[in-house]
């Protein structure tokens, strides 16, 4: 039977959503046990909002000053000497994810599955390759642990508060490394809500024109309290090509063409506007409602119309 | 000091991937193949810290078939001083990646690796985080600001909170991420004269690496599709199905 131990991600002594949403890839397995692994330097409360999630069997704690921010050279070793005993180690594939877990594969010596969107089976997944534009079937070998982080936009979050599960302190022997410090986190001047936990997204591409021009996006983005995705890139690469995945319930692609790579950050979208003045632009092709036109006369239309 | 960088050759970015229908792999035959995007911003970064006299040496790594010996041309032609090609024919997975670039750290003793954060191809992201680990050094992923000076290197992170500075003593592993730099173009003088410098054949066999960690890929499918949308024809038009659909 598997045991699965599930990273936590957490800022500011809250837990983040994108927990509960690798606990409900870790229900999927149907595992005897998941456990959820908290390292903080003060981890009570995010334990407890951890303790509730349902289909959680413990929640444990390391809390060591060491942990007060996410250094992936930090945590590492101490989730490597923690996964001993389970089958699976889960995390979350937001950048702590995709930082922390494959510095724990390498120091457990197995592979990673990386943004896992479905299970098959305990050790069988589902995954995007060539930025969604392939899905691939992977098998992981059965006899080591299996080391995955979940694609957050593939999976809703496992419900909360019916659930009580008990909170152990774990102490682990690691050397911790103090090569790596933390400095600070720029969290953004403004009040707009991050890209991850938005609800609406609002993007610009390269028809903005110039990093100027942006501010258009910026002003309509806080009109309709959506979070703006990418800011400006002076290049052909854009969204999705950043390996940024976003699932908001409106995603609005402004003067974006939808060049290959990018369609794929934005697929899980609930609804998808694209504008943009060229009718043939490849966005429209995944868009829910289009409308073509030039963007610097229809936003300040959408302003107005919007009241 | 050294910089050892990734440079991984890929399906170029914009090719439509087209599965096979028998759900064996991806079409790959008489498609563009060019560098990693993520992996020239590496090289830019690797070269500008050059230019500004932090590093002295610039060397491009590849692994791969016989033919990659053009690609590798193309990243001396961009400024690298010389190449190293490990030679294998099988596909490499990260953790494989990882110990092959940690031999050659081995050996050439760099003072940072640079790494793009993903491959566009498998978008594993995980090579820089397991050579790091490997080599138990610092690990600065999706670098969007690097900054050396007294033996330590100030990265700006790209994280899904915003932006996080860390700071950390060399060496060390950095991977890239969109914003760090706009890569060079490469001009016609350097291609000629990138064809004098060296390039470094090691067979993959040879460096000792044990590749026993292959996750197996059983299938290979196209995407689900959305379905096609509508057109409106003004703002008043969006607005109001946007209302409509409670979204606004």
């Amino acid at each position: 039977m598997s045991k699965i131990l599930v990273i936590a991600e957490h800022l500011n002594g809250k837990l983040n959503s994108s927990t509960a949403r690798a606990v409900s890839a870790a229900t999927a397995i149907k595992p005897e046990a998941i456990d959820v692994l908290v390292l903080a330097d003060n981890a009570d409360a995010i334990a407890a909002e951890a303790a509730k999630i349902d289909g959680v069997s413990r929640v444990l704690t390391i809390a060591r000053a060491e942990n007060a921010h996410p250094l992936a050279a930090v945590l590492a070793p101490q989730i490597a000497k923690a996964a001993a005993g389970y089958s699976h180690v889960f995390a979350p594939s937001t950048t702590f994810g995709k930082d922390v877990l494959p510095r724990v594969a390498a120091l457990l010596g197995v592979a990673q599955v990386s943004d896992v969107m479905s299970v098959e089976g305990s050790h069988t997944f589902k995954r995007p390759i060539y930025a969604g534009n392939a899905i691939i079937t992977v098998e992981a070998d059965a006899g080591s642990t299996v080391v995955a982080t979940i694609r957050t936009a593939s999976w809703s979050a496992a419900a909360t508060g019916a659930n009580s599960a008990p909170i152990e302190a774990l102490s682990v022997e690691a050397t911790l490394p103090s090569h790596t410090r933390f400095v600070e986190l720029q969290s953004g001047k403004s009040d707009r809500p991050d890209l991850q936990s938005a609800s609406k997204v609002v993007s610009g591409g390269r028809g903005v024109g110039s990093k100027e021009n942006f501010d258009i996006i910026y002003k309509f983005a806080d009109k309709i309290g959506a979070g703006v995705d990418a800011g400006y890139v002076p290049s052909d690469l854009q969204v999705g090509q950043t390996g940024k995945i976003i699932a908001p319930e409106l995603y609005m692609a402004i003067g974006i063409s939808g060049a290959i790579q990018h369609l794929t950050g934005i697929k899980d979208a609930g609804t998808i506007v694209a504008i943009n003045k060229d009718g043939e632009a490849p966005i429209f092709e995944i868009a829910d409602i289009g409308l073509v036109g030039d963007l610097f006369k229809i936003i300040p239309e959408l302003e107005q119309a919007i009241g | 000091m050294k910089i050892l960088v990734g440079y991984k050759r890929v399906v170029d970015y914009n090719v439509r991937i087209q599965v096979k229908p028998d759900g064996t792999g991806v079409v790959t035959d008489g498609v563009k193949l060019s560098a990693n995007p993520f992996d020239d911003i590496a090289l830019e970064e690797a070269l500008r810290l050059r230019e500004k006299g932090v590093a002295e040496e610039v060397i491009v790594v590849g692994i791969g078939p016989a033919d990659l010996t053009a690609h590798l041309r193309n990243g001396l032609a961009m400024g690298a001083n010389r190449a190293i090609h490990v030679v294998t024919t099988d596909a490499v997975q990260p953790l494989t990646a990882a110990r092959i670039f940690q031999k050659l750290i081995d050996k050439e003793q760099p003072g940072l690796v640079i790494l793009g954060k993903q491959a566009i191809d498998d978008d594993a992201n995980q090579t820089g985080q397991m050579l790091a680990a490997l080599w138990d050094r610092p690990q600065a992923t999706f670098a969007s600001k690097v900054e050396i000076a007294d033996g330590k290197v100030t990265v700006t992170r790209e994280v899904d909170a915003g932006l996080e500075v860390i700071e950390a003593e060399l060496p060390a592993v950095i991977t890239t991420d969109l914003r760090l730099n706009e890569p060079r173009f490469i001009k016609l003088p350097d291609i000629m004269k990138a064809k004098s410098k060296p390039i470094d054949t090691i067979e993959f066999a040879s460096l000792g690496v044990e590749a026993n960690d292959h996750l197996k890929t059983t299938h290979y499918a196209a995407p689900a599709k959305r379905s096609k949308g509508v057109m409106v024809k003004d703002a008043a038009e969006l607005v109001a199905a946007l209302k409509q659909k409670g979204l606004l």
